[in-house]
């Protein structure tokens, strides 16, 4: 693992925008996530690390609440973004996912055009005013989502249509169209040549000015490469949790180091 | 990896031509050839029985599509259908058909006569070989236009049944002479008025408008308030089991939790598509026809039942489109910050809409061949009244296609024989273009990516 790239960083102290306390997640009689404690800074790439099944995206998916669908679910503990409990009986989680964002591991745009890919969380959020105001968003958008260049000309086709690289891209740039603060990516690039890889990840970087990324990864190359921080989970625990540099160079756990140097996982 | 060699490496294999098979491959390369042939023989037999069937139904039932008419030139003497004088409808209504035979038989002599035609036929038997049903015909036409009365019109006059019948090489002479109905002489008189161009076959329209006509007069009787019951039917199936089929399959698939009762309540939809027709047949009897006191033979009873038996077919297509959307749509729409019922509306359920379509459709085709339900609550009357326009003429008695049918050959006349064969191409001939309907609207949605 000496292939490392690890990026210069700044990781000045940045404000938490996601806390969690005592985090518990259930599957029926699984005790998924056990004892979950982890702040998220904001305007920061933060990584989960782990072999597969130790429960990153479960706990990613605790931050929009995407597992209220699945019925078995149970969560327990806090999540707190900006400080207020993500898991209150006042909180709409349709609202709570407008200001979350999420990407997912296989590409899922909507069998509709580009346009209407990106300008449908906008319409239903009510963010534009007029015609013009939403021909706006959705040119933002895909420019955020490095994707304009390449779509601007066929706005009115299928985004189905797209490669693969194109249509996760496209899901960036509309999970950013609804303005929100925090953006989940799960595995975005596992689907991915290694081109495709690359301009994800630098859009990654780029987005890290404005929101709060936290991105699932089953590469810990891409982990180093994009990340400030990192969090290193294995059997539902969360192991080790710092400053990507340190996770990957010095390790404080044996089992961080035993799975980056590829004895585990 | 390291245990790799721990089991140690197997003994070689002998050397073997890949140009020989040897006795495995030849055994299984039987095997796949033997069930290719009963594959085939399967199909072959399907086929067969089809054909069979198409041969047996067109070749009783095409004939029903040709109907020999009389064109005569008949008299309406003002004194015997209009006494009063005034061309009042209500008093000329009190001249029964009665009054209207002794005119037709009369035009059939003079054209006999006008024809130079020799027949040793009485008057009456000359009558005979139009239809019974012809008076009626002639009155009902003298009743919407008073104003023919006294004059002497050409009118065209259905041919007896067994004239019709000799036509379409179904009665001959041997027969004829058997028959208390006909007689040869009457046969004689058929060649010779066809020669004379004033008895002729033409394509029937009647058969798809007129209604049923009594045992006696097969030549009458047509399929017009049949096809009507049918089609009010399949409006009330359709705007009934449509809405609360896909509304139950949403609820049902999308947001109800699960639990016990949705279990037992997918088990129940699961067995009621396959509960015997009849079944629900009585239930209508039961519940529409004695508890709600709707009344009988009506196209509305006969719509509700026909509602519950296509609901589970359409509930069990729904959700298997539903299931077949992708989480991952579920997820995106989710994931943007759609309700669950924008993210339903919005992107599941136009993308099972071609399912639902052709499942509802099918329902529909199923619905619209069912007889069983339809004896119990009186839709196998004898109906001659075509029902009035919806929504009142869901209330009205009517018959229904498949219900004709049956009703046709319980009747003795082998007339109707080749009529219950002709509704039976009908019937055909819908469920065909609903079928058709269901696969072109499949293909067309399914383009929209």
């Amino acid at each position: 693992m000496d292939d490392l790239r690890i990026v210069e960083r700044d990781v000045d102290a940045k404000e938490t925008k996601i806390s969690a306390k005592n985090v518990q997640v259930y599957y029926g009689d699984n005790h998924a996530i056990k004892d979950v404690n982890v702040e998220i800074a904001d305007k920061t790439v933060t990584a989960f690390i782990g072999p597969s099944g130790c429960g990153k995206s479960t706990f990613l998916r605790c931050i929009n609440r995407m597992n209220d669908t699945i019925d078995v679910c149970r969560v327990e503990g806090d999540i707190a973004i900006d400080g207020e409990d993500i898991y209150d009986r006042k909180v709409d989680p349709v609202q709570l996912r407008a200001k979350v964002g999420m990407v997912f591991q296989k590409p899922n745009p909507f069998p509709k055009s580009i346009y209407d890919n990106i300008a449908y969380g906008p319409r239903i959020h009510g963010l534009a005013k007029n015609k013009a105001d939403l021909d706006n968003i959705v040119e933002q958008s895909l420019r955020r989502g490095a994707i304009w260049d390449e779509v601007k000309d066929r706005l009115h086709e299928p985004g189905t249509g797209l490669s693969g690289g194109q249509q996760q891209r496209l899901c960036i740039a509309r999970a950013v169209a609804t303005e929100p603060e925090v953006l989940l990516m799960d595995e975005p690039c596992s689907a991915l040549d290694p081109i495709a890889t690359a301009q994800v990840e630098e859009l990654i970087d780029e987005l890290r000015q404005n929101y709060s990324v936290v991105i699932v990864t089953h590469s810990m190359q891409q982990a180093a490469r994009v990340s400030q921080k990192t969090a290193f989970f294995h059997l539902g625990y969360l192991v080790e949790y710092g400053e990507t540099g340190t996770i990957f160079t010095n390790p404080e756990d044996p089992r961080t180091e035993s799975y980056i140097t590829g004895r585990i996982g | 990896m390291t245990d790799l060699s721990a089991g140690g490496i197997p003994a070689a294999r002998p050397k073997s031509s890949l140009l020989t098979e040897d006795a495995r491959t030849k055994k299984r390369n039987a095997a796949e050839r033997r069930f290719k042939i009963y594959g085939l023989s399967a199909v072959l037999l399907g086929v067969a029985a089809l054909v069979m069937l198409l041969i047996s139904i067109l070749g009783n039932g095409l004939s029903a599509f040709q109907q020999t008419y009389v064109t005569l030139q008949v008299e309406l003497p003002a004194e015997t259908l209009d006494k009063e004088g005034n061309r009042n409808r209500d008093e000329m209504a009190k001249v029964s058909t009665f009054g209207y035979s002794p005119l037709i038989a009369v035009a059939v002599e003079n054209a006999v006569t006008e024809a130079g035609i020799e027949t040793e036929l009485s008057p009456q038997d000359q009558g005979d070989i139009i239809s019974k049903e012809a008076a009626a015909q002639l009155r009902n036409f003298v009743l919407a236009n008073p104003n023919v009365v006294g004059e002497t019109i050409t009118f065209e006059f259905l041919a007896n049944g067994r004239i019709d019948g000799y036509l379409k090489d179904r009665v001959t002479r041997e027969t004829a002479a058997l028959d208390k109905n006909v007689s040869p002489g009457q046969l004689d008189l058929t060649d010779a008025l066809q020669e004379a161009g004033i008895l002729e076959q033409r394509f029937n329209w009647a058969f798809l408008t007129m209604p049923d006509a009594s045992g006696q007069r097969p030549e009458a009787a047509g399929l017009g308030v049949a096809i009507m019951g049918s089609l009010y039917m399949m409006l009330i199936v359709l705007g009934l089991a449509l809405p609360i089929g896909v509304a139950a399959s949403i609820y049902l698939e999308e947001f109800a939790p699960k639990n016990r009762i949705t279990d037992i309540i997918e088990v129940n939809i699961s067995n009621l598509a396959a509960v015997p027709s009849i079944v629900f047949g009585i239930l209508g009897l039961a519940i529409f026809i004695n508890f709600a006191g709707l009344p009988q033979s009506a196209p509305i009873v006969g719509g509700l039942v026909l509602t519950l038996m296509t609901l589970p077919t359409i509930i069990i297509a729904t959700r298997a489109s539903l299931k077949s959307v992708p989480p991952s749509i579920r997820d995106a729409a989710l994931g943007v910050g759609a309700s669950k019922m924008q993210s339903v509306f919005h992107h599941v359920l136009p993308l099972a809409a071609p399912g639902i379509l052709t499942g509802t459709i099918i329902g529909l085709a199923q619905a619209l061949g069912e007889t069983a339900p339809l004896l119990l609550i009186g839709m196998v009357a004898f109906v001659r009244e075509y029902p009035s326009g919806p929504p009142e003429g869901f209330f009205d008695p009517a018959s229904a296609l498949p219900v004709q049918i049956y009703n046709w050959t319980q009747r003795s006349d082998p007339a109707f024989v080749e009529r219950a064969s002709g509704a039976i191409i009908v019937l055909l001939i819908f469920l065909v273009s609903m079928n058709a309907l269901a696969i072109f609207l499949r293909r067309r949605f399914e383009r929209r990516w």
